[in-house]
């Protein structure tokens, strides 16, 4: 209903701007974020404090997102791709570079996901919110400690295994359980990650391959073990305090969602105040408090305290984020993943 | 990644295409109707054009190119060996990696299954939904009327909404379970595999098998079932010899409406067979959303398309006529 109002009132806005003919085209910022990603009340906030207007538009996939980005050059001033995305619309020169003279709150990020290697140096990129893959278990109905991707595999949990219907996700996890890197496109590691899915999956070890569904199933004790996101797992065990999250020692995948302005941007010094605005500690809390993924921001961390601080789905410790990875994209290798992929579903 | 800005001779594919139809809609209607009565005609060609011709035509248009635009039957090859990108590589990597090479057999296999699960979702549909028109056509049982209604009402509802109540009926966890585990009784699994598929899939489609018998059935003149009693019939007798074969038009576009689009099914396997198998409609999804690949997936819609366009003109020799009301 909320949402509903707000879209309401701004197409009222709009109208209203637009009849008088008042309305500068220097003072708006076009924004392009995920749905639901965002406390929507921090926008309102943003254009009374800067007399910016805010167009706010949204979507649903990355892959959705790219496709707009290419075919409307100057439409969006900030995007939010996930951080494989950001290094696709690098290599594609879309992306501008920041001035960071204009965004001074940058200095709160999380050192460890400063300069990644999807992106050296931050030129391009603000982290908004990351999170991480892992394991979230039934305390009720796994008494061993789950430190290892090889709990996935253990016949002991027959038929009660959740697994992630998304290539990229249990491709990974499978590589870093068998020692390789997530992004590796070495054959032979890809086999045998393949190999070792279909073993699961023959074993009767899986009960489903899912996405959206995994995380109420588990709140409702459909199985002991789950893969999935971490924004996920604190979902689920604010639900049902029987559950935990825990991220195996062989490491996994690090994924982050970025601020990032495009190069064909008509209004960067706007897009730059728009950045700067949401890495300030008490909006960055704000939205963390919405949408409960993990926040860079160190200023927002403190203003939440221990509460926020002694989560470790939110906060994990540095050493279990130790062998953790990124993404790369491989957008060019995808149909060979595709292939193997195939043959794990279809496997009987 | 994919822009549709297409080569002239796609134009002129397409422009071929259009005035083929057009030109065949008006001369059909206005040899029937004459001039007038095909202006009616309009709204619904231009419809059909911008809704059904030119996506056709771009599903063909992308089955037959590369992603540069260039002709290409690779699309196809795909089909048939689903490791065919894989094997690519692998052939240009020496030696020491031809033990690699197999022809994956993930696209047909899912084909034959998909195709394999509609064949028995349609004969099980047939066995249920023939009774109950058989009930609900009967001017005899007051009941019938009650029947047909309750047979509407779920239809209100949308179909993933009705696909995800199931799963919570179906599940570990569910209603059915509870209620067996209330009585003392074991639970038992009834969720993540090909029979909850296939009942999702029964549940779903059942009044499109329902309503073209009941139509036909109730359209029957009750005098004929009289008349063949007077001559000496048994009940039985009455039923093989006069009604079945007179409703066997709403049995054939029934069977078509159930069969089209269990062959095309995704989603439910999705929820109720909790993804473990595909379905040939979630493989054409995953080539266009995950892999991005509109070709190889244009090529699967393709095939798939020619496979219903084969059944349905093995259907339509059982009833020339149409007289189903059904597409056939």
């Amino acid at each position: 209903m909320k949402k509903v109002l707000a879209i309401l009132l701004s197409l009222v806005m709009v109208v209203l701007l637009s009849s008088c003919g008042s309305a500068p085209q220097s003072n708006v910022v076009n924004v392009y974020n995920w749905e639901d990603y965002i406390d929507e009340s921090v926008l309102e906030q943003f254009e009374k404090e800067t007399g910016i207007h805010v167009n706010y538009m949204n979507f649903t996939t990355n892959e959705d997102m790219m496709v707009q980005v290419r075919a409307n050059p100057g439409a969006y001033d900030v995007i939010f791709p996930s951080e494989y995305c950001v290094e696709q619309l690098m290599a594609e020169n879309l992306l501008a570079e920041i001035n960071y003279d204009n965004v001074p709150n940058m200095k709160y990020t999380l050192e460890n996901l400063l300069n990644p290697d999807y992106d050296p140096d931050n030129k391009h990129s603000v982290p908004y919110m990351w999170g991480t893959v892992g394991i979230l278990y039934n305390t009720k109905m796994v008494d061993e400690p789950v430190d290892s991707w090889a709990i996935l595999w253990d016949t002991k949990y027959m038929n009660n295994v959740f697994m992630l219907d998304s290539i990229r996700d249990t491709m990974g996890i499978t590589l870093k359980y068998l020692g390789y890197s997530m992004n590796t496109r070495e054959p032979v590691a890809l086999e045998a990650a393949k190999d070792k899915l279909i073993e699961q999956k023959k074993s009767g070890v899986v009960k489903a391959y899912q996405v959206d569904e995994t995380k109420d199933k588990m709140v409702q004790n459909e199985a002991a073990l789950a893969v999935v996101w971490s924004g996920d797992a604190q979902y689920a065990i604010d639900l049902n305090p029987d559950l935990a999250y825990a991220i195996p020692k062989e490491g996994s995948n690090v994924w982050v969602d970025c601020m990032v302005i495009p190069s064909t941007a008509k209004n960067k010094e706007n897009a730059e105040k728009f950045i700067d605005f949401l890495c300030r500690p008490d909006i960055a809390q704000k939205n963390c408090e919405e949408i409960w993924y993990s926040s860079p921001n160190t200023g927002a961390i403190e203003l939440m305290g221990e509460e926020y601080t002694s989560n470790t789905t939110m906060n994990p410790p540095a050493e279990s984020l130790a062998n953790c990875e990124y993404f790369h994209s491989i957008q060019d290798f995808i149909a060979f993943y595709e292939a193997l992929w195939g043959e794990v579903k279809n496997a009987k | 990644m994919y822009n549709v800005s297409l080569p002239w001779w796609a134009w002129v594919m397409m422009g071929v295409g259009l005035a083929v139809f057009v030109g065949f809609i008006i001369l059909s209607v206005r040899r029937n109707h004459g001039v007038k009565r095909s202006l009616f005609a309009s709204p619904y060609t231009l419809w059909m054009i911008i809704f059904t011709v030119v996506p056709c035509i771009l599903v063909a248009y992308y089955a037959f190119t590369d992603a540069n635009g260039a002709f290409t039957l690779d699309n196809f090859r795909h089909f048939w060996d689903s490791n065919h990108a894989k094997n690519e590589l692998y052939a240009t990597m020496g030696d020491e990696y031809a033990g690699y090479i197999t022809r994956g057999t993930v696209n047909v296999d899912t084909l034959v299954y998909s195709l394999w699960m509609a064949f028995l979702c349609t004969v099980i549909c047939l066995l249920l939904g023939y009774p109950a028109a058989l009930f609900m056509a009967d001017r005899n049982m007051k009941i019938g009327a009650t029947i047909v209604v309750l047979f509407i009402i779920p239809m209100w509802m949308n179909f993933l909404l009705r696909t995800i109540a199931w799963m919570s009926l179906l599940e570990d966890n569910g209603l059915i379970n509870s209620f067996l585990r209330l009585l003392g009784f074991e639970g038992v699994q009834l969720m993540y595999n090909s029979s909850a598929v296939l009942l999702g899939m029964v549940y779903n489609f059942l009044p499109f098998m329902v309503f073209p018998i009941y139509t036909s059935l109730s359209k029957l003149d009750p005098k004929l079932g009289e008349a063949a009693q007077d001559l000496g019939c048994n009940e039985w007798r009455t039923f093989t010899r006069v009604t079945a074969p007179l409703s066997l038009p709403g049995v054939i576009s029934g069977i078509t409406m159930v069969f089209m689009p269990s062959v095309t099914t995704f989603f439910i396997p999705r929820i109720l067979g909790g993804g473990n198998t595909m379905m040939f409609g979630d493989l054409i999804e995953s080539k266009f959303l995950t892999e991005g690949n509109w070709n190889v997936g244009s090529a699967l819609s393709m095939i798939m398309m020619i496979l219903i366009l084969l059944s349905l003109g093995i259907l339509r020799k059982a009833d020339p006529e149409g007289e189903g009301g059904g597409i056939a």
